[in-house]
């Protein structure tokens, strides 16, 4: 008797999961850049695309929407490899785990701040580059002090433990005083507490915090780069026919505006323009 | 691997996590005795601040008791260690690895003063020995013997704690991984590495904590 009712119970809670499963699939399928809703009807062809869930105006997951300027290029990108907004399944790619998660085959591709580099080419191929971006300074709207990399001597700075601009400002200015953290979540918290004088990363991530509703008006990005960041798409090392295929995308999503769209939706609140150099000209595949 | 320890400094991360294991052990060695005390002490007020000290510490992740220390503490209450944010951290987190695992060796502790019988301590006060006297000259030395075992696996995890360090920007080895891992990409060799630097620390403390407790296991 009893094993009977333990058995109707857990057959209802498989049925209302599986429901609730189905429900949140389709909510997540509105979440990407403008298409309509019958453009965002799955396609059946599943990609994974690995990209970052914390950083504003780039990738950034709350609840299951997804936004920034990574995932619009993600989900065009997509759309011209034949999979719709709705067969994307997004995976979250931390800056130490791309590699694997390319070489291992976790993601079909990654659109992630992921600058080209010689270092990275070894292990990885990349597609693009689709933005150019350059290491920055954020700090508090009243700052004067500070206005390029030639002011930092002496300064508190802030960036996340073992990145690249964390390396640079430590072996190009010497007398600098630099905090480091696991996120630039806290460098930012730290920036409004004045316990710290600027923030260094790309400009592009400072541009995504500084267009955040809580600190709008508080924070500023410089504008004066001292670095140059090639954001490619990574792809699993030597599939030149999936990279010419991005690439070509990539080319389209330039040439039809909506690159300019997605730089104006992502980058435009905070009032930062993206250096001359954009739009790039994504490189040939190897 | 020998491009590695040419361009990174691969000996000085491992000194400091050496150095941050030494110091946060003698840190939470002296004051999870202390806590210890507290608990079994005879005044109430003690044993009810020491059971809280050891519930909050014990209960809290390390990480948030890393992150708190600088953003929370030296950020905005102004309660720094150096006006260098590389000592601050490094001094912060020395600290906070000693109160996280002084909670930990109190209770190992207390476990160590429970296998001693009753009866000593009653003995001991009734040939007229005070509770201090007691405490150091019959209770704790039999404690510290009983309490070898989990003494030894509690300064195991500390050691291998110390990696949470590098949240606050401590270069330990860790730190030097996350870096290492930016430039060159992810690669098992170095996370290898970095796991044989640790089975290297702890795994002689292991076998000597193994060997000093069968050698010094109270025969009763």
């Amino acid at each position: 008797m009893n094993a009977r009712r333990i058995g109707a119970v857990t057959a209802a809670a498989a049925i209302a999961l599986g429901l609730a499963a189905c429900g949140s699939s389709d909510s997540g399928s509105g979440s990407g850049s403008s298409g309509s809703a019958s453009a965002d009807a799955p396609t059946g062809k599943k990609i994974k695309i690995g990209t970052k869930f914390d950083q504003p105006g780039l990738g950034l997951k709350k609840g299951t929407e997804m936004s920034g300027f990574d995932v619009d290029v993600a989900t065009y990108v997509a759309k011209e490899l034949g999979s719709n907004a709705g067969d994307i399944e997004w995976v979250q790619a931390v800056s130490a785990q791309r590699e694997t998660l390319l070489s291992s085959g976790q993601v079909d591709m990654i659109v992630a701040t992921y600058s080209i580099t010689d270092k990275r080419k070894e292990q990885v191929s990349f597609a693009g580059p689709y933005f150019i971006a350059g290491q920055d300074l954020l700090v508090r709207a009243d700052e004067s002090a500070i206005k390029g990399k030639a002011d930092l001597d002496g300064k508190k700075l802030c960036s996340v433990k073992g990145s690249t601009p964390a390396q640079k400002v430590k072996d190009e200015i010497p007398g600098v005083n630099l905090q480091e953290f696991a996120t630039y979540s806290e460098c930012v918290a730290g920036l409004v507490s004045k316990a710290v004088d600027a923030v260094t990363t790309d400009d592009t991530i400072l541009a995504g915090f500084a267009a955040q509703d809580q600190f709008k008006g508080k924070l500023k990005v410089v504008g004066q780069t001292f670095s140059t960041e090639n954001y490619g798409i990574g792809l699993k090392k030597g599939d030149t026919e999936m990279c010419t295929k991005v690439t070509d995308a990539i080319n389209k999503m330039i040439k039809d505006g909506d690159w300019e769209k997605a730089v104006q939706k992502n980058f435009g609140p905070a009032g930062y323009k993206p250096s001359d150099q954009n739009p790039p000209t994504p490189a040939a595949c190897a | 691997m020998g491009e590695l320890l040419k361009n990174y400094d691969v000996w000085g991360a491992i000194w400091t996590t050496i150095q941050l294991a030494v110091l946060s052990a003698i840190g939470a060695t002296v004051i999870g005795t202390i806590v210890a005390i507290m608990r079994v002490s005879p005044v109430a007020v003690l044993r009810g601040l020491g059971t809280s000290y050891v519930n909050i510490f014990r209960n809290t992740p390390l990480t948030v008791l890393l992150v708190m220390s600088v953003l929370g503490l030296a950020f905005i209450l102004g309660l720094s260690f150096s006006d260098d944010f590389a000592r601050n951290a490094y001094w912060w987190a020395v600290a906070m690895l000693s109160l996280y695992h002084a909670a930990f060796i109190c209770e190992a502790l207390r476990s160590g003063i429970n296998t001693v019988p009753a009866g000593q301590a009653e003995a001991a006060r009734s040939i007229g020995l005070t509770f201090s006297q007691s405490l150091s000259q019959v209770l704790l030395p039999q404690a510290f013997r009983g309490a070898v075992a989990p003494l030894v696996s509690t300064y195991i995890a500390l050691i291998k704690n110390t990696t949470v360090a590098a949240v606050i920007g401590v270069t330990d080895i860790a730190g030097l991984l996350q870096e290492i891992t930016e430039n060159e990409g992810a690669q098992l060799g170095i996370f290898f590495m970095v796991a044989m630097v640790f089975v290297v620390l702890t795994l002689p403390l292991g076998v000597f904590g193994t060997s000093l407790s069968r050698r010094l296991a109270v025969k009763r």
